[in-house]
């Protein structure tokens, strides 16, 4: 067996591959949070419980009604994507001439509420969620096995992540979010509803958490705490990476799940407290993140 | 990202500048410590000082919100270290608990020092955040810690006498040495609220960027600030270590960190007695749910929502902006 540091490759290789799906999921969330706060200028507590709540859709969707999981892909984030868009509407376009704190506190007392909710009903252990046949099983890449699930997730991720890039940076509807994010007054002078823009884009916001959740479903299980372990996490590697730009985000999620896989390998003990250790040493160096604008 | 956070607070009309509340305040405060002083003949004490601790960990929150405007989301780790610390020295190293406790609330106020360190680096949500990120991580070191005893904690601490003379095993000796602990506590803060110092942290909450072209060192400031509310916060968790004579893991999880938000807030940020109004309201509450089989986390989530949306001045703040209004019509 090739040793790589003492340390057998397919080990290796294997937490690389964990944590690339961790950074995966990273990734989506800190983008999904970027994009909120660059508009609303709300950190979306939420956001985890949105997460956990995209993954029991398409929980419910298979247990109930026997809708599998690629409908489930399309309908999950639909749905979480909804339910924001009525948060935002009955609550949180109330709060944007307060400060920006109320927002994350109202945010929060939606998680408890959310998570609270799916704690009554289902408890707290996991229910497991099958892969779909089209991807189960994997793929002997000579140097590793790949199941061929976690490929996908890499996959989607990406095709996600850069999706959404392209979205807020290349189209039209993408020009006027950033030109609201600039400037707000100005933007609905010139006759665009940003009202209307706030709403989409906590729906869309949502619906990637929703997204993020609905994937992650066949990888760890469906529990009503998956998501609040998790956003916390994000927020880490949010406070890391800044969040001045989409791209920033991306970039640092996927950087962080590797660094927290490769902890993994060489350090288990720490391997949950090195996202914390690195943004503490950032905030060292660099206190407005790694691709932060703002001082 | 300084802009905007005074509203944070609350008006506290009465608590002005000189620092001195009028006189049917002092009567006030009177009656509610002759109360507290009889409490445990009516009510029953651990529930009592249950409410207590607490109320001293939210005054000591509030002495950051509400007096400097920043929102820690880590209150739980000086709170639950703490505890972690008295438990440890007395149980296993046999100190009396005066000595824990003290020991208990200098590793709060270390962990203060730590934490502040690295938060006061940013502002507004990102101190929160970064708060929130550095308690979790602590909790982290509290699973994997031996001398936590992981998910067990720390169980069967004894209470032993206090200054060698005063047996706290007996309910009350413990409720009154819990009462007097919390009125020091209340009254350290009220006085570094209404010192120069206090008024210099009002500034800074007010305006960050005035009070550093005035020339003050806000970074220091916040910093002490900081540090203070955790030493507090820890003198709270010492104190429930040796009531409860446990200390677990539950006291440092971001829930924990989230209850005292909610208390100071729906008592009222900024206020002095909002805290203690709001904490003991809160654990009322999840005493009642206890036995009901009501999850305890979607009421206090709703509890929040509502707080935030309709509600932000908390009950003592809008109490004290109903006097206001009046006094205005006059």
């Amino acid at each position: 067996m090739t040793m790589i540091f003492g340390i057998p490759v397919q080990a290796l290789l294997g937490q690389l591959l964990v944590g690339l799906i961790n950074g995966s999921f990273y990734a989506m969330l800190s983008l999904g949070l970027a994009v909120i706060f660059g508009l609303l200028r709300v950190i979306n507590f939420a956001h985890g419980a949105q997460y956990m709540l995209g993954a029991f859709v398409g929980y419910l969707l298979l247990t109930y009604l026997g809708i599998g999981y690629w409908p489930a892909l399309i309908l999950a984030p639909l749905i979480v994507g909804l339910f924001g868009i009525a948060v935002e509407r009955l609550a949180l376009s109330r709060l944007y001439d307060t400060d920006p704190l109320y927002g994350l506190l109202f945010t929060f007392g939606l998680a408890l509420v959310l998570e609270g909710i799916f704690r009554y009903y289902y408890g707290v252990s996991g229910n497991p969620y099958a892969v779909p046949p089209l991807l189960a099983g994997g793929t002997n890449l000579g140097f590793m096995f790949l199941p061929n699930y976690r490929g996908w997730v890499v996959v989607a991720s990406l095709i996600v992540c850069f999706g959404t890039w392209a979205l807020i940076e290349k189209t039209r509807l993408g020009s006027y979010l950033r030109a609201a994010t600039e400037n707000p007054r100005l933007v609905q002078a010139f006759g665009v509803n940003v009202p209307l823009l706030l709403t989409l884009t906590y729906g869309l916001g949502s619906a990637l958490a929703g997204l993020a959740g609905i994937l992650a479903a066949p990888v760890y299980q469906v529990s009503p705490l998956m998501g609040s372990d998790l956003i916390i996490v994000v927020f880490a590697v949010v406070v890391i990476g800044g969040m001045g730009s989409i791209l920033g985000a991306i970039v640092t999620g996927y950087m962080l799940g590797l660094a927290e896989g490769l902890t993994k390998v060489f350090y288990p003990e720490a391997s949950n407290l090195v996202v914390f250790v690195i943004m503490a040493i950032v905030l060292l160096v660099r206190p407005a993140g790694l691709f932060g604008r703002d001082a | 990202m300084s802009e905007g956070t005074s509203d944070m607070a609350g008006p506290s009309p009465r608590e002005t500048a000189a620092g001195t509340p009028a006189w049917p305040e002092w009567t006030l405060v009177g009656l509610a410590i002759a109360a507290l002083l009889v409490a445990p003949f009516l009510v029953y004490p651990i529930f009592l000082m249950k409410m207590l601790c607490f109320a001293l960990l939210a005054c000591a929150f509030n002495l950051l919100l509400g007096y400097t405007g920043l929102l820690s989301f880590g209150h739980a780790t000086f709170f639950g270290g703490a505890a972690y610390f008295t438990a440890h020295a007395v149980k296993v190293w046999g100190w009396p608990p005066e000595a824990g406790i003290l020991l208990g609330m200098a590793g709060g106020a270390l962990l203060g020092l730590v934490m502040g360190f690295f938060a006061i680096r940013r502002q507004g949500i990102y101190f929160a955040m970064i708060t929130l990120a550095l308690s979790q991580m602590f909790f982290f070191f509290c699973v994997q810690a031996p001398f936590t005893e992981g998910e067990d904690g720390i169980q069967g601490v004894p209470r032993g006498m206090l200054f060698g003379v005063l047996d706290l095993n007996v309910s009350l000796n413990m409720y009154y040495f819990v009462l007097a602990v919390f009125l020091i506590g209340v009254f350290a803060i009220w006085r570094i609220v209404n010192s120069p110092f206090g008024m210099i942290l009002r500034s800074i909450r007010e305006n960050e960027s005035r009070a550093i072209s005035l020339g003050y060192s806000v970074a220091n400031y916040k910093l002490g600030a900081f540090v203070m509310s955790a030493a507090l916060a820890g003198l709270a968790g010492s104190l429930k270590a040796i009531v409860f004579q446990f200390a677990t893991l539950t006291d440092v999880t971001w829930q924990m960190s989230g209850e005292v938000i909610l208390m100071t807030l729906l008592g009222g940020i900024g206020t002095m007695v909002g805290p203690i109004v709001g904490a003991s309201l809160v654990v009322g509450l999840e005493n009642t749910l206890a036995t009901s089989g009501f999850p305890v986390t979607i009421a206090t989530g709703m509890i929040f929502m509502v707080c935030v949306l309709v509600f932000r001045r908390g009950i003592v703040g809008e109490v004290y902006a109903r006097l206001l209004k009046r006094q205005g019509k006059h």
